[in-house]
């Protein structure tokens, strides 16, 4: 496929690099919300909104902003664009941001942002990095939806509020409460060793190290970034 | 309740009951990277207590002085670059005036600028309005928490790298089972403080 393309980069973002199941980034959103496949989702798609905004603008500044702040100029923009998504879901989508509460404002340290700002939108076009954000967003959603939707059917028997489960299951809610989320995420990437799928977990030492800013300096494709300087 | 009750309750509250990294998922990326040995875990728990410390007394005179009325919607701003600001500075005296406590952090402060504990924990303590005594046990308390989960993970790590681990568990999977065994563990302090 043609690189750069709006459809190439969807792919991208929702299959090759997948943000969670590959690249493994942005942990703590992943293991703290999916508690419920709804809740997976509203997490996903403010994410995908944030990430698309702060995508294109830095991408549209990326010749304004000198090399040496470029690090406090992206954090700016991609907390603008939190603080207006949750004045967003705060006026419309109240339940969602209740559920999701302290989350929302914590978007702004997700290192997908950070990540993809640095790796891609920080070098190159508007369009093809407004379509990076949205398909590394669709990715971040799926990925959540699918990780809550096991969570929700095995914790409680139910998919959306649902219920999918015959009468004597037995909902096993220890996986709806905090230590499922290291369960579910274990089983995951154990299945993943276990297939050799591509995953940051089985290649070596690749795991986002440190925090998200030590993620942002040794990985998420930031290589080509440390090679030229 | 007395001064002291009051204290010793809020910091086991904010530092095992619900602790930070197994029961609210803040700071995950450092407490699944740095976790290999006891001491770079110690070293990491400490700088974390630190930039958490430091944080939430100047977030909160901030916030209090000058957001809580108007501007409770630059909140998230405002404190992201506080903080950013802030390891910077920490990092830049320490190096110039203290400089074996630098050898010893050094390595682990441009790390936590954002590691979300240190910003969640301000935006939590602005949301929930606490004072500025409570807002200072709720950060000490959720830090000293950090540092006991990493501090007991790499324990355990240390001890997992020697044993016999199914093919497929090898490396990240085991530590995240590990994690959960952890966190039904701590769960253990839910009820303890009604």
């Amino acid at each position: 496929m043609k690189q750069n393309t709006p459809a190439e980069r969807l792919y991208n973002g929702i299959i090759r690099e997948n943000p969670t199941f590959v690249l493994m980034l942005g942990m703590c959103p992943t293991l703290a919300v999916t508690t419920s496949a709804i809740n997976g989702v509203g997490m996903g798609l403010s994410t995908c909104a944030v990430l698309m905004m702060s995508n294109l603008i830095i991408s549209l500044l990326r010749k304004f902003i000198p090399d040496r702040v470029r690090m406090p100029a992206y954090i700016v923009v991609v907390a603008s664009f939190v603080t207006v998504v949750e004045l967003l879901m705060q006026a419309y989508v109240r339940s969602v941001y209740t559920a999701l509460g302290l989350y929302i404002p914590l978007i702004v340290v997700n290192c997908i942002i950070l990540g993809r700002a640095e790796s891609y939108a920080g070098k190159n076009p508007p369009i093809a990095s407004f379509f990076d954000g949205l398909g590394m967003g669709l990715g971040f959603t799926l990925a959540l939806t699918v990780i809550g939707a096991v969570r929700e059917l095995l914790g409680s028997g139910e998919i959306f509020g649902i219920h999918v489960m015959p009468e004597g299951f037995e909902p096993v809610s220890i996986m709806v409460m905090a230590p499922g989320a290291f369960f579910v995420l274990s089983v995951l990437t154990a299945l993943q060793n276990k297939f050799k799928a591509p995953s940051a977990t089985n290649k070596g030492d690749k795991f986002c190290s440190g925090a998200c800013a030590g993620c942002m300096q040794k990985d998420c494709g930031l290589r080509e970034r440390s090679d030229e300087e | 309740m007395s001064f002291l009750t009051t204290l010793f309750l809020g910091i086991i509250s904010a530092a095992l009951v619900n602790n930070v990294v197994l029961s609210r998922f803040l700071g995950l990326c450092p407490f699944l990277g740095v976790s290999k040995k006891t001491s770079t875990a110690l070293g990491m728990g400490a700088a974390v207590i630190a930039v958490i410390t430091l944080s939430s007394a100047i977030t909160y005179l901030i916030d209090h002085f000058i957001l809580r009325d108007k501007l409770v919607y630059l909140r998230t701003i405002v404190f992201i670059l506080i903080i950013a600001a802030l390891v910077q500075s920490v990092e830049i005296i320490l190096k110039k005036k203290i400089p074996s406590l630098y050898k010893a952090l050094g390595v682990y402060l441009p790390l936590i600028t954002t590691n979300c504990a240190v910003l969640g924990v301000a935006i939590d303590s602005a949301q929930k309005n606490y004072t500025f005594a409570e807002t200072m046990i709720y950060s000490v308390g959720t830090a000293v928490g950090f540092l006991i989960a990493i501090v007991l993970m790499a324990g355990i790590r240390e001890r997992i790298e020697h044993n016999d681990i199914p093919e497929s568990f090898k490396g990240m999977p085991i530590v995240l089972v590990t994690a959960g065994l952890m966190a039904i563990a701590f769960f253990g302090f839910k009820g303890t403080i009604g």
